[in-house]
C-alpha cells in the first residue's frame, strides 16, 4: 500500500513539498495532508476566501459516441440525456444488487461527455464505461490533465482577474476557457459547499497556473484533511464511507439523483432493487448525526438507540472547524431517522448523547445566477 | 523536579511522587489542531503504557499512554474548554493528568530532554 516505489504523484507535487505540504499515501497518489497553517485554519481559510486543491488523483474521462449521454444512462440512474451542453450533475455507477459503486460528475459538452470519477476507483470505472458502452461509446483517460479546485467566497473574484467569463457562470455548468494561456476546462462546482470552480489543466502548466493563483491575496493552498472536514460540514458523502457497493442509492438518501423520468424507465443497473426499496422504505438510511459536546465520533463508532442497542454505525466523522462542534454522518433504521431524534454513540465503550441531525451542517453557498 | 519523556512523545515531571503528565511540543505539532481531550477518572489506577488520555485533532484520535504506573490523583478540567491549550503550552498549562507514582524506579528508563530531543531528531 504504502510503497513509495509505488505512490503516484501529481503534477503539483514539486509545489506541494515547496509549500511544506504534509504528504500522505492516498488511493495511490502521495498528496499533502495539510500544510503549516493546518486543518483548522485551512478549512476556515477556505469558507472566508479561497482554498486551492489539488485534486489531479481524481479521474477525468471523456466519454465519445453516437449518443453518449443515451448510452452513459445504461451504467447510472441519473438523468444525463435531460443535460443541457454545458450543464452537469452528479450521479453514481450502480450494480445489478442496486449498490453503489462510485459517484461521479457528468457534464454534457457539445459532442461528448465528460466525466470526473473518485481515484480510488477509477480503474474500475474506465473498466465499466469500456465493456458498458463497447460498440457505442469510446473511452478516453485524460491523463495529461491536472484538476485543481478553487473554493470559497472569493474564488470568484480571484478567478475572474485571469478570465472575466467565469464570474456569470451558474452552479454545475462548464465552459472551456483560456487561462493564463492555457485550454482549461472550468466548471462551477466542488465538494466543500461553497461556492467555487474545478479547474482541468493541461498538466505541464499546471504548476505554473497554480503558482499565479497562490500569488493572489485571497488563494492559499488546502489540503486533503480540511478537503474532508468541509465536505462533511457540507454533508457531501465520501465513496468508501458513506456510500458503498452495499448501499443504495436509497440507503444513501440520493434519491434526489434519480430522475421522474429513469425511474419509469427502471432501466440502469439494479433498477428493481432501488424501485422496491423507494416503494418500501429502506431499511438503514444515512442521515447527519450531531454529538453532544466536543468529542468527535469517528468513523466505524458504533449508534445506540437510548436502549442501548446497537442501531448503525458511523461512516464520517469528525470536528467541524467552522461549527466549532463535532459532526458526523451515518446509518440508522429508517424508523429513527428523523431530524431530533435521540441517539447515542458508543464512543471508546462510553455512551455518549448525539442526535439525529438535517445536512448540510454549514448552509451550502453555491451561485446560481443573480 | 525531574522531567521525562516517553519514545511515545508523553513527558512526565516528578514533585515527590506526584508526576504530573502531557504530550511533548513535538507530538502537538504533529497533532495539529487539538479539539476535545478525553481525561481519565481521578482515582483510577494505571499501568505503565495503559492507555490515559485521548487527544483529537481534526482529523483524528490519539491515544496517550501513562508513561509509569500510579493512581490518576488530578485531571486538568480546563482541558474541557480549552483543549488548544494543548497545542499553546504543551508541556505547561495544556497537561494531562497528575499521577501518584507507584515506582519511582520507573522513571529511570525514560529519556531525559536531551535524549529526547536526539530521538525527536532522528525521527526525520
Amino acid at each position: 500500500m504504502s510503497d513509495p516505489q509505488q505512490t503516484l504523484r501529481t503534477a503539483l507535487y514539486d509545489l506541494h513539498l515547496e509549500l511544506g505540504g504534509k504528504m500522505v499515501p492516498f488511493a495511490g497518489y502521495d498528496m499533502p495532508v495539510q500544510y503549516p497553517a493546518g486543518i483548522m485554519k485551512e478549512h476556515l481559510h477556505t469558507r472566508e476566501a479561497a482554498g486551492l486543491f489539488d485534486v489531479s488523483h481524481m479521474g477525468q474521462v471523456v466519454i465519445k459516441g453516437a449518443d453518449p449521454a443515451k448510452s452513459i444512462e445504461k451504467l447510472l440512474p441519473g438523468d444525463i440525456q435531460g443535460l443541457e451542453t454545458g450543464q452537469m450533475r452528479y450521479s453514481f455507477l450502480t450494480n445489478e444488487a442496486g449498490g453503489i459503486l462510485d459517484d461521479l460528475i457528468v457534464t454534457r459538452r457539445k459532442n461528448d461527455l465528460f466525466v470526473v470519477v473518485n481515484a480510488a476507483c477509477k480503474e474500475q470505472d474506465i473498466e465499466i464505461f469500456k465493456s458498458g458502452l463497447a460498440g457505442e461509446a469510446t473511452v478516453e483517460v485524460l491523463s495529461d490533465r491536472s484538476l485543481v479546485a478553487l473554493q470559497g467566497p472569493k474564488a470568484a473574484d480571484v478567478l475572474a482577474r485571469f478570465n472575466a467569463d467565469v464570474a456569470t457562470m451558474s452552479f454545475m455548468t462548464y465552459q472551456e476557457l483560456e487561462i493564463l494561456g492555457a485550454h482549461c476546462f472550468v466548471t462551477r462546482s466542488g465538494y466543500t459547499g461553497e461556492d467555487g470552480y474545478e479547474i482541468s489543466m493541461p498538466s505541464d502548466q499546471a504548476d505554473m497556473i497554480c503558482r499565479k493563483l497562490l500569488a493572489e491575496n485571497e488563494v492559499e493552498a488546502i489540503g486533503l484533511g480540511a478537503r474532508d472536514s468541509l465536505r462533511l460540514e457540507a454533508g457531501l458523502c465520501l465513496y468508501g464511507h458513506d456510500l458503498t457497493e452495499k448501499t443504495t442509492p436509497v440507503q444513501g438518501t440520493l434519491l434526489w439523483a434519480i430522475a421522474k423520468r429513469r425511474r419509469e424507465e427502471a432501466n440502469f443497473p439494479g433498477a428493481d432493487v432501488i424501485l422496491k426499496e423507494i416503494a418500501e422504505k429502506p431499511a438503514m438510511k444515512r442521515v447527519g448525526i450531531l454529538p453532544e459536546g466536543r468529542a468527535p465520533a469517528r468513523e466505524h463508532t458504533e449508534i445506540a438507540d437510548m436502549d442501548g442497542n446497537i442501531i448503525g454505525e458511523i461512516t464520517s466523522g469528525g470536528f467541524g472547524p467552522t461549527l466549532q462542534a463535532p459532526v458526523a454522518m451515518g446509518y440508522v433504521p429508517f424508523a429513527l431517522s428523523q431530524p431530533g431524534t435521540e441517539i447515542q454513540l458508543m464512543v471508546r465503550g462510553k455512551a455518549r448523547p448525539a442526535k439525529v441531525a438535517k445536512m448540510p451542517f454549514v448552509e451550502q453557498r453555491y451561485y446560481r445566477g443573480e | 523536579m525531574t522531567k521525562k519523556y516517553t519514545e511515545d512523545h508523553e513527558w512526565i515531571s516528578l514533585d515527590g511522587d506526584i508526576a504530573t503528565v502531557g504530550i511533548s511540543n513535538y507530538a502537538q505539532e504533529q497533532l495539529g489542531d487539538v479539539v476535545f481531550v478525553e481525561v481519565p477518572e481521578v482515582g483510577a489506577e494505571m499501568g505503565k503504557g495503559d492507555e490515559l488520555a485521548v487527544v483529537e485533532s481534526v482529523k483524528a484520535a490519539s491515544e496517550v499512554y501513562a508513561p509509569v504506573a500510579g493512581e490518576v490523583t488530578e485531571v486538568n478540567e480546563d482541558l474541557e474548554a480549552n483543549p488548544s491549550m494543548v497545542n499553546e503550552d504543551s508541556e505547561g498549562s495544556g497537561w494531562f493528568a497528575k499521577l501518584k507514582v507507584a515506582d519511582l524506579g520507573e522513571l529511570d528508563a525514560l529519556m531525559d530532554e536531551a535524549a529526547y530531543q536526539d530521538y525527536v531528531k532522528g525521527l526525520g
